[in-house]
């Protein structure tokens, strides 16, 4: 399989909490800082990429936000624009007013329109070869589908004119493993990784683009080993933890008590984890990221991210 | 059997126990990945269990287990009674009935066009239509729509006393808000006439024909005749669809809704979260609470715990030593090793914990109750669980 970094569009998704702009801007960050030029592309709109790589906020317009990473919010409006400047010749200055409001009214009316518009950008990137790799914090796993099936979706509603054309060289790239491909951000908890499970039978099934690989997020250190974890157990006893209390000079129930917490939930994840590997073919790579035990958020953990992606992908 | 709402005189402040006893319809929303569907259902099995009547959890997309532990598998639109069994497995009689029922999107709009359409010729066409099949089905947009609408219907017909509805996770947050006047807006455009004129008639007006030129080069005549008459059919349906999006909309804003925020204390949930709260209020929808799933226990604040931990992790070679005999482990090493990870493991944990407190504390809010909700170790994954986490909810 094409290693992650050796395509040309990439996309991230996962349900919703995971960790997915992180995973998203990590890996744009990474890339960049190993010779390509990358662009990251925010769908959501939010403004969390600019947050989280602390830049200014982002537009339709890319902008370098850090050296060879470019940064990028999707506006489907712009990119109508964009694409009427560039196939019709149409000259659309300022305010589009009415045709504006026709689009909003198109768009709504013909499922499709705002997907084809977000997906056709992405790929004329790719096709204009602005990039080395595009990266794209994609919608959360509910709207990816509609998103990668658009083009084929209007490729058969559209039988002729000119979006029919632009879904054909849309549908090459998308369908070209060597260019192509979706990670799935989780988290090793039952729900992350039930819709883990069901999106990759649904890429697999639903869309043309190749699953790339499979990203757990937020996994929990292992504490002991079996032997170790004897120890432990016998440290919980009541006998031991009157002289612990004795050598550490207070109380050693709360932090006994948080071991025995992280034990357990690290086991818990390790269930789901089992499910997950089972269920996800193998031929698809699984990335494990360390959970970040931290109370910054930004630039600096995307970094520490950045850096154990690294390591996952065998840097 | 004992009525759910007795004429109390007002909610009891600050509770979700007195929120859910004196509304009709809970609405719970929030950004994704934070138990809001669970929320959702424990809440209305606790208001079933402890005040009685007749409640129905409407849900989006249950975890499996959670659907099991519903006896919610397999079915679709339709609203079951949750049996007693279930609630004596977690050893409760309950006084009220709970149902449940899981939002099926293409059958939601299915019933929708029966229901409006005028006849059975146009309702076929409808069915068949092939813009209808995509948007009812393959596209999600149209979950926030439908959710509201369903929600509308099964109020309307006063079988409960109690509707707890879980909604759908939005693009936008506010989406699913959005969604009955945008339904409207957009059944009563200009535009949309406007679009359909050249089907009926042959007479473009000059004005508007290079809207037509360049509509027809992008999309082609086909498709957008396709368009048309798909809008030529739900045209005959404009009046009752206008109608029905502005009861759903009166019946979100009237006193007997009330919304609930469902976040954890993570950075950008709950982000998230503030900004869903803040447009509620503006919209001046009733907030009733903040619910602050899966926050970290107490004890790992505790400031001698600190102490603790942190002599654990510096001082282990002689703890160890120390400890060696009364453990009966000869390898002092790897009780070493034990005590480094332990002191280290509430050191982490700690941090994560005091972030949460900080965010606690910053959370301005116009919610009237603001609940947390402890952390647990394992998922729900039966119907004591739920009931568990409704304690929870409850602040017991």
């Amino acid at each position: 399989m094409v290693g992650l970094l050796d395509r040309r569009l990439v996309f991230v998704t996962g349900k919703g909490g995971v960790g997915k702009t992180t995973v998203a801007a990590a890996l744009a960050l990474f890339a960049s800082e190993h010779g390509r030029r990358t662009l990251l592309c925010e769908v959501d709109a939010k403004g969390d990429v600019a947050s989280f790589l602390e830049a200014g906020p982002t537009a339709f317009t890319a902008g370098e936000v850090l050296p060879g990473l470019w940064a990028m919010s999707m506006d489907t409006e712009a990119s109508l624009r964009e694409y009427l400047r560039l196939n019709l010749r149409i000259p659309v200055v300022g305010r589009i007013g009415p045709l504006a409001k026709a689009f909003d009214f198109v768009a709504t009316a013909a499922p499709g329109v705002r997907e084809i518009l977000t997906v056709g950008k992405l790929c004329f990137e790719v096709r204009e070869h602005h990039y080395d790799l595009v990266v794209v914090d994609a919608p959360a796993t509910g709207h990816i589908i509609g998103q990668l099936a658009a083009p084929q979706a209007i490729n058969e509603l559209v039988k002729v004119g000119l979006i029919r054309s632009q879904t054909d060289w849309m549908l090459e790239i998308l369908s070209d493993p060597e260019q192509t491909a979706v990670a799935i951000v989780t988290t090793p908890e039952e729900m992350p990784v039930n819709e883990t499970m069901e999106l990759a039978d649904r890429i697999r099934d639903e869309t043309t683009v190749e699953l790339a690989s499979v990203i757990v997020n937020r996994v929990l250190p292992e504490l002991f080993g079996r032997s170790e974890e004897e120890v432990f157990d016998r440290l919980c006893l009541d006998a031991t933890t009157e002289e612990l209390t004795r050598l550490a000079g207070d109380d050693p129930t709360p932090v006994l008590t948080a071991a025995r917490l992280a034990v357990t939930l690290r086991r818990t994840n390790a269930g789901h984890l089992e499910r997950l590997r089972s269920a996800v073919d193998p031929a698809v790579p699984m990335l494990y990221l360390p959970f970040l035990f931290a109370r910054f958020h930004g630039l600096r953990s995307v970094r520490q991210v950045a850096h154990a992606l690294g390591e996952e992908l065998g840097f | 059997m004992t009525p759910r709402r007795a004429p109390a005189p007002s909610p009891e402040h600050g509770s979700l126990d007195g929120l859910l006893a004196s509304r009709e319809i809970i609405v719970a929303c929030g950004p994704g990945g934070v138990g809001k569907t669970t929320t959702a259902a424990a809440a209305a099995a606790m208001a079933a269990a402890r005040g009685g009547g007749k409640v129905l959890v409407l849900t989006i997309d249950p975890a499996r287990r959670l659907a099991d532990a519903l006896g919610l598998e397999g079915i679709g639109n339709t609203e079951r009674r949750v049996p007693d069994e279930a609630f004596a497995s977690a050893g409760i009689k309950p006084r009220g009935e709970l149902y449940a029922a899981m939002l099926d999107t293409k059958e939601s709009w299915d019933a929708l066009i029966r229901h409006h359409a005028p006849d059975a010729r146009t309702r076929d066409e409808i069915l068949a239509n092939p813009l209808y099949r995509n948007i009812s089905g393959r596209f999600v947009q149209s979950h926030d729509y439908i959710a509201m609408e369903r929600l509308f219907e099964i109020h309307s017909e006063g079988v409960y006393d109690l509707i707890v509805v879980d909604t759908p996770p939005t693009r936008n947050a506010l989406d699913f808000l959005d969604a009955p006047e945008r339904m409207a807006e957009f059944f009563s455009s200009r535009l949309l006439r406007w679009l359909i004129v050249p089907y009926r008639s042959r007479l473009v007006n000059l004005a508007s024909r290079p809207f037509y030129q360049v509509a027809d080069r992008i999309l082609g005549t086909q498709f957008l005749a396709d368009i048309a008459e798909f809008f030529i059919l739900f045209q005959t349906m404009y009046d009752g669809f206008i109608e029905r999006a502005r009861a759903v909309e009166r019946l979100l804003a009237d006193r007997r809704t009330s919304f609930i925020v469902v976040s954890t204390l993570e950075t950008v949930p709950l982000r998230e979260a503030e900004f869903f709260a803040q447009a509620i209020t503006e919209r001046k929808l009733h907030l009733g609470a903040i619910v602050l799933n899966k926050v970290l226990p107490d004890y790992l604040r505790d400031p001698e715990g600190a102490v603790v931990a942190e002599r654990l992790r510096d001082r282990a070679e002689d703890i160890a030593a120390a400890l060696g005999p009364t453990l009966g482990v000869a390898d002092t090493a790897q009780i070493r090793r034990v005590l480094i990870e332990v002191g280290q493991n509430y050191m982490n944990y700690r941090l994560v914990a005091q972030s949460e407190t900080e965010k606690r504390a910053e959370l301005s809010t116009a919610a009237e109750t603001l609940v947390s909700v402890p952390y647990f170790e394992t998922d729900v994954h039966d119907f004591a669980g739920l009931m568990r986490l409704g304690a929870g909810l409850w602040g017991e």
